[in-house]
């Protein structure tokens, strides 16, 4: 008579070390490229559905996807991430599939997470993305003991942990950071420093600007840097895990970028003030890479249209498999409680 | 048996699990102080020490948990748990249904709570139910050596998140341990005392209450079961079902607060599964809706006294709706 649902299958035992065969290899300019769009075209996808159908809202990375390419493309496929309600940026450079996850953000059986998560807290387990956490701070919080096994059990993987400028305004911000420094683990701290908190401009949260200050307070390396510019991220990024991979000891990435969108779809974004956005969108990070790659020569503009050609091909497919997987069964209301 | 303090069997039970599996570690604020012999015998990669944030040791734990480590943390007093309720309510209980199922998390979280020290209510205050309403979390709460080893072990074997809370009255009382292994299943109840008339059911501190309960009723006649629940969530509700429905008369005893308290979950699920059994209506002898006190007598009044029970049962007893 236990409320108890019936055991699972114990997964203790399961490698949380990803599948390498899944995880794409982003080197080329053209590839971070296609991944940048790949992100965009998901995003304003679902947000035209959201706003047709009426399907759950999302918290877009439009804007970010710089900051979520070029630090996925720099780690191993060991290597851990764990991200928060602005995942969709970091899942898809990592490998996800754009249709299994609008599958999860319809609520659909084919989702990642069976329909349970929707949109906010999408994990992958065999991607290495693991304990995605929409409590602001969840992320931080976890990171530490997903490094402490890393080390414990000699796995070799770093763990990369994305946070919001809001997210360090938490209590468990400090602490994480001051435990991952005591105890020397081995924690890519990312903080994408997007200027918003919701409806709440960071401006009004923070003395100062930069989060990055925080680091050295508990003994830990950072770094700012344009977090619009995947090339200049992705340099950071490798500085950064190399110092984790050398010294064992945590290490805070901030990424100055922009929420081009607002909080969660639909937002019309009347509270953002129009100069800002409007400098924010000259520094489009997927204008800025199409610039210079078609600046740099050898890349045309027939190249670029393959590759949103492809994207939206890819997209269109994502969508009708999303749109044609079932809803879950009822009785899945009560499976996945207990192990 | 070897008559052992409840303290040491919880240590038996720690250390002979970390001996049997090497991903079983533990940490909390003063652990490696306090327990010299685990460090010494299992190093300090394995019992830790942590800075004193109650937010991240639990948040810690269940990282590690999801990903191969089998943590047990020590978060002293409850009322800290306060401080770690997100990671464990939000994290613990919720991630593995949130993410369909793809992560589990064997971690067991210790508190201590429960009149006795007269340290007052930011030290005292019995908070299982909180953890009972919470989805994806188990609940242990034993009231004897024997048990806090059986359950501790058993707790730290469980693939879901336990919350284990050591009532501080029973700390150093001695009991009776079996030699060798000792394992207790979370879930199940035990019938410390056998009886036909009116069922006592208590958990905890309490459970030695109903038990002295029972020895004076039954110089008086009356014959009083007393089930132990040993584990609140899972519930044993077959174990509290059987012994209702044979006595018809229900007593719920314990030491936290009335209100949405063990024993409304406990009156209401006689009610609706045993009522036709019912000779009289379901009672409750519990703390009153109030923070603990520390002033020793005043913290005494807080726990339901063998007296009340007694009372309780005795009325019962002599009322009889039909
Ligand atoms: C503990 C908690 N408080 C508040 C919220 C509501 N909320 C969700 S996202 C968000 C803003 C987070 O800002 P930031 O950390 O900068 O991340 P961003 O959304 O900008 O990526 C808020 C307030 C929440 N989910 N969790
Ligand atoms: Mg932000």
């Amino acid at each position: 008579m236990n409320t108890v649902s019936p055991a699972a299958p114990a997964r203790a035992a399961a490698p949380v070390s990803p599948a390498s065969a899944a995880i794409p290899r982003l080197e080329q300019p053209e590839a971070l490229l296609e991944a940048m769009l790949l992100i965009r075209a998901y995003e304003l996808r679902l947000s035209e559905h959201s706003a047709r159908s009426g399907t759950p809202g999302t918290c877009t990375a439009v804007g970010q996807e710089a900051a979520a390419v070029g630090v996925v493309s720099m780690l191993s496929a060991d290597d851990l991430i764990l991200t928060n309600h602005r995942s969709a940026g970091h899942l898809l450079a990592r490998g996800a599939d754009p249709g299994r996850m609008m599958a999860e953000v319809l609520g659909r059986r084919d989702g990642y997470c069976k329909g349970k998560s929707g949109s906010l807290h999408i994990s992958v387990r065999e991607l290495g993305v693991v304990l995605t956490s929409t409590i602001v701070g969840g992320e931080l919080s976890l990171a530490t003991g997903v490094a402490l096994s890393q080390t414990m059990l000699g796995r070799p993987g770093i763990v990369a942990c994305f946070f919001g400028d809001g997210a360090a305004g938490e209590g468990t911000f400090h602490e994480s950071l001051n435990l991952a420094a005591v105890w020397k683990l081995p924690i890519l701290y990312v903080c994408e420093n997007n200027e918003w908190q919701a409806f709440v401009h960071r401006r009004e949260t923070m003395v100062g600007e930069r989060i990055a200050a925080r680091a050295a307070p508990y003994g830990i390396a950072s770094a700012s840097v344009d977090g619009n510019d995947v090339e200049a991220v992705r340099a950071a990024a490798r500085a950064a895990s190399d110092s984790i991979r050398d010294t064992g000891r945590p290490f805070l990435l901030e990424l100055s970028t922009y929420r081009l969108r607002g909080h969660f779809e639909p937002d019309d974004q009347a509270y953002v003030n129009a100069a800002e956005l409007a400098a924010w969108q000259a520094r489009d990070p997927i204008a800025r890479m199409k610039a210079s790659l078609l600046a740099g020569g050898g890349f045309t503009p027939g190249d670029l249209d393959g590759i949103e050609t492809r994207v939206a091909a890819r997209i269109d497919a994502a969508m009708a498999f999303a749109e044609a997987s079932p809803w879950p069964d009822p009785a899945e209301l009560l499976t996945d409680i207990y192990a | 048996m070897t008559t052992t303090t409840v303290y040491d069997a919880m240590a038996q039970a720690l250390a002979e699990e970390m001996r049997r599996d090497a991903r079983v570690l533990m940490f909390g604020e003063g652990v490696a102080t306090k327990r010299a012999d685990l460090l010494a015998e299992f190093g300090s990669a394995r019992v830790r020490n942590t800075p004193l944030a109650e937010g991240i040791i639990a948040g810690t734990a269940v990282g590690a948990a999801a990903t191969g480590l089998r943590p047990v943390i020590d978060l002293l007093f409850a009322p800290f748990l306060c401080y770690a309720m997100d990671e464990l309510v939000n994290s613990a209980g919720k991630l593995r249904y949130l993410s369909g199922g793809q992560f589990d998390f064997p971690l067991v979280a210790i508190a201590m709570t429960g009149a006795g020290w007269a340290v007052g209510s930011q030290h005292n205050h019995n908070v299982e139910a909180w953890f009972a309403h919470a989805p994806g979390l188990k609940v242990v709460m034993p009231s004897n050596a024997a048990d806090f080893k059986g359950l501790l072990k058993s707790a730290i074997r469980d693939d879901n998140p336990v919350l284990f809370f050591v009532d501080i009255g029973l700390l150093y009382q001695p009991g009776e341990v079996p030699d060798g292994e000792t394992l207790v299943p979370l879930g199940q109840a035990a019938i410390a005392r056998p009886g036909q008339d009116v069922t006592l059911v208590s958990y905890a501190k309490t459970v030695p209450v109903c038990l002295q309960a029972a020895d004076a009723l039954a110089a008086e006649g009356i014959s009083a079961e007393v089930i132990d629940l040993r584990t609140i969530k899972p519930l044993d509700e077959a174990a509290v079902l059987t012994s209702s429905r044979r006595t018809g008369r229900v007593v719920v005893v314990h030491e936290a607060s009335r209100t949405c308290g063990v024993g409304a979950e406990v009156a209401a699920l006689v009610a609706e599964h045993a009522f036709d059994s019912l000779k009289a209506p379901v009672r409750r002898v519990t703390g009153p809706d109030a923070p603990p006190p520390a002033s020793y007598p005043l913290e005494q009044a807080f726990v339901p006294s063998v007296a009340a029970v007694a009372e309780a049962a005795r009325q019962l007893s002599a009322a009889s709706w039909r």
